[in-house]
């Protein structure tokens, strides 16, 4: 393993956040506050004006017109970076299938939080699981550590030839994007070695002036187009297991590619869960195997290309698997759940339940996993909400 | 794993005390994590914030149910909020007053120290809002040695924002004066 | 029946005045009614009453409005005693007990 200068301090998912697009050099930043987004964008306001970073910074309006300014810098082939949350992400959606359909590697961070009404500033999935169809990678954190490192695992990903997609990383509001933990900032020298510079080929010129994202018929090559993405979308599963990896030999920490098992072998009862859950149900599945309880749990940090056959193989063992949704699917169930039933019915796998928990930032408790392992234990199936009004 | 719960009202700065005991847990080269419970922010209102501090890496992400170590930066907080909910028979409480603990009679084992004459006296914030969260931090390690007296002190010092020497004293003061009993 | 997010009463029942640190008393004896710290409290927390018999700088003020503070919703931000042109309100540091 290579030697790595790093230095380690306490800060919080959000200032994290801000310290990986500096790390990642970011030319061009463009962003409209929102609740709990704030301070990542505050944070970097600041580094451009002490020109800790050299960067652009441009306020704007709207979520709609952040997202079409990177748009414009990303296609002048201008590292470029914004963020949001909730409502803010939303109003961007036309904008996202602009950046992903002009096949631009852009990277956004989203900060987790409800959709009202009512208002509710708290952490919830339902912003980014409502945006899956976009054509963007999605990965969800669980750790300070890991907001920081995958921004820039991500430009790596995002910009590989191969892939040329847009990636969206996620923070659960609040239990990151304000919590304090210890973060090790990489080098700049390992950074700048790991992450080149950008290098679009079909970058805005001047001087070859060109049409972009015009106009096709229904004869083409609108379809093309969009079956191109879905190549590159399960072409980037090589390459994030590889850009995975490649970052646990330069850095030190490895988050095992598109998800990450843990316990799952021998397991009879495993629940597969994303962000912060997946870290407080680890906490409690070690708990569990202490009293002997055979265990497991398999956290997805890629929903973006989904991560079928890691998941499949994870859980091939299982008598039952449960999976905690942080988002709603109204009319059907949570989206995790939702996409990995379809995966396990095409495989014969083990029965699945879909938990809903936490929603509008509702505090995931040790006991509520408990409940959880419990209800599979005692053969519940369908659709649970948990800890909700009374209902289980 | 060690957890503790603190107590204030907004402009008081519990955030910032959960902070700084992280941060003398971290120089120390433990594993911490400090959050607010995250209500919407404004001077005045109860506030809740929470340190946890390992050995090992710390996945559990909830709010912290039963503390081992409560700290309370404003005595009247207690007339509306459950201060002592959770706590386990071996759980300690710190409590901003001028009161000692056998008059406050709360059913734990119990420690006073008067952090806002030592605030006001060493002139750290007004008479209106004093700053305590540094004084008290005297009374937690006192209390309950859960980080040694040296790191808080290089904690609040380098967390303060400003006049970061009389904050020191502020902890000084505060550990020189804190009253144990109770429970 | 389906559950509606509706509140009728939400900022009725949230008595903000348990924020304040610090609470504005009035000196009728000096105030001479003109209102001004009714039109600028933001909370709305100020309101005009008629017929109430306190001391006033002079008698042709007596039979005017009173502003009197709500003190269930006033959070203490000081603008009514900062913008009273007879600095006749005072801000005190609030009894918590």
């Amino acid at each position: 393993m290579m030697k790595v200068n790093y230095t380690a301090a306490m800060m919080t998912g959000n200032e994290a956040v801000a310290q990986g697009v500096k790390l990642a050099r970011v030319k061009f930043i463009s962003a409209y506050p929102i609740t709990p987004q704030t301070t990542i964008v505050e944070k970097l306001a600041d580094m451009v004006s002490n020109s800790e970073i050299d960067a652009r910074y441009i306020e704007v309006e709207s979520e709609h017109s952040a997202m079409a300014a990177v748009f414009a810098s990303e296609l002048a082939g201008i590292r470029s970076y914004t963020a949001t949350s909730s409502h803010g992400l939303l109003y961007m959606h036309e904008m996202l299938h602009w950046v992903s359909g002009m096949r631009l590697p852009l990277v956004m961070s989203v900060v987790n939080r409800a959709i009202g009404p009512p208002w509710n500033i708290w952490s919830d999935q339902s912003d980014s699981m409502s945006q899956r169809d976009t054509g963007w990678l999605q990965v969800y954190c669980e750790s300070n550590q890991e907001a920081l490192d995958t921004i820039l695992m991500g430009y790596r990903i995002a910009e590989d030839e191969k892939v040329m997609l847009p990636l969206m990383s996620m923070e659960d509001a609040f239990i990151l994007s304000h919590t304090s933990e210890k973060v090790e900032l990489p080098g700049q020298d390992d950074v700048d070695s790991f992450l080149p510079e950008l290098k679009l080929g079909f970058k805005v010129d001047a001087s070859n002036p060109l049409g972009y994202g015009s106009y096709s018929t229904p004869d083409g090559p609108f379809m093309e187009l969009k079956r191109d993405m879905m190549e590159s979308m399960w072409n980037s599963k090589p390459i994030i297991r590889k850009v995975t990896s490649e970052f646990a030999e330069t850095f030190g920490r490895d988050y095992g590619g598109l998800t990450e098992d843990f316990m799952t072998e021998d397991a009879d009862y495993i629940i597969v869960a994303s962000g912060t859950v997946a870290s407080t149900t680890r906490y409690v599945a070690s708990k569990l195997r202490k009293e002997g309880k055979k265990v497991g749990v398999v956290r997805v940090r890629y929903f973006r290309p989904f991560p079928e056959e890691e998941i499949r193989k994870a859980v091939s063992g299982a008598s039952k698997i449960g999976i905690i949704d942080r988002s709603v699917s109204f009319g059907g169930a949570g989206a995790l759940s939702l996409e990995i039933r379809s995966a396990l019915f095409r495989a014969n796998g083990p029965d699945a339940v879909s938990f809903i928990a936490g929603i509008g930032g509702r505090d995931v408790r040790e006991i509520d996993i408990k409940n959880m392992f419990r209800m599979l234990e005692e053969g519940n199936s369908g659709n649970i909400f948990i800890n909700s009004g009374g209902v289980s | 794993m060690l957890e503790v719960r603190f107590h204030g009202r907004g402009g008081q700065g519990a955030v910032t005390a959960s902070k700084i005991l992280a941060h003398a847990a971290f120089l120390e080269g433990k594993e911490v994590i400090s959050f607010p419970f995250f209500g919407t922010e404004r001077r005045g209102a109860p506030v809740t914030a929470f340190t946890r501090i390992d050995d090992d890496p710390i996945l559990l992400k909830t709010q912290v149910y039963e503390p081992d170590v409560v700290v309370v930066l404003d005595q009247y907080v207690m007339k509306t909020v459950d201060v002592t909910s959770g706590m386990k028979p071996e759980s300690t409480i710190i409590i901003n007053s001028r009161q000692n603990p056998a008059d406050l009679d709360v059913p734990y084992k119990t420690a006073t120290v008067d952090a806002t004459s030592i605030a006001m006296e060493l002139g750290l914030g007004n008479r209106a809002n004093p700053i305590i969260n540094t004084a008290i931090m005297g009374a937690l390690v006192k209390a309950t040695r859960v980080v040694d007296l040296e790191s808080m002190k290089e904690a609040v010092y380098e967390i303060s924002p400003a006049k970061k020497d009389i904050n020191v004293r502020a902890v000084m003061a505060a550990y020189g004066s804190t009253v144990s009993g109770g429970f | 029946m389906v559950l509606i997010p509706l509140a009728d009463k939400s900022s009725r029942m949230n008595l903000t005045g348990t924020w304040r640190t610090q609470r504005p008393i009035i000196e009728y004896e000096k105030c001479i009614r003109c209102s001004i710290c009714w039109k600028f409290c933001p909370d709305n927390a100020i309101v005009l009453e008629s017929g109430q018999s306190v001391a006033a700088p002079n008698s042709r003020l007596l039979p005017l409005d009173i502003p009197r503070i709500d003190y269930d919703y006033c959070k203490g931000c000081g603008i009514c005693a900062y913008e009273c042109p007879e600095k006749c309100i005072e801000m005190e540091l609030e009894e918590k007990d």
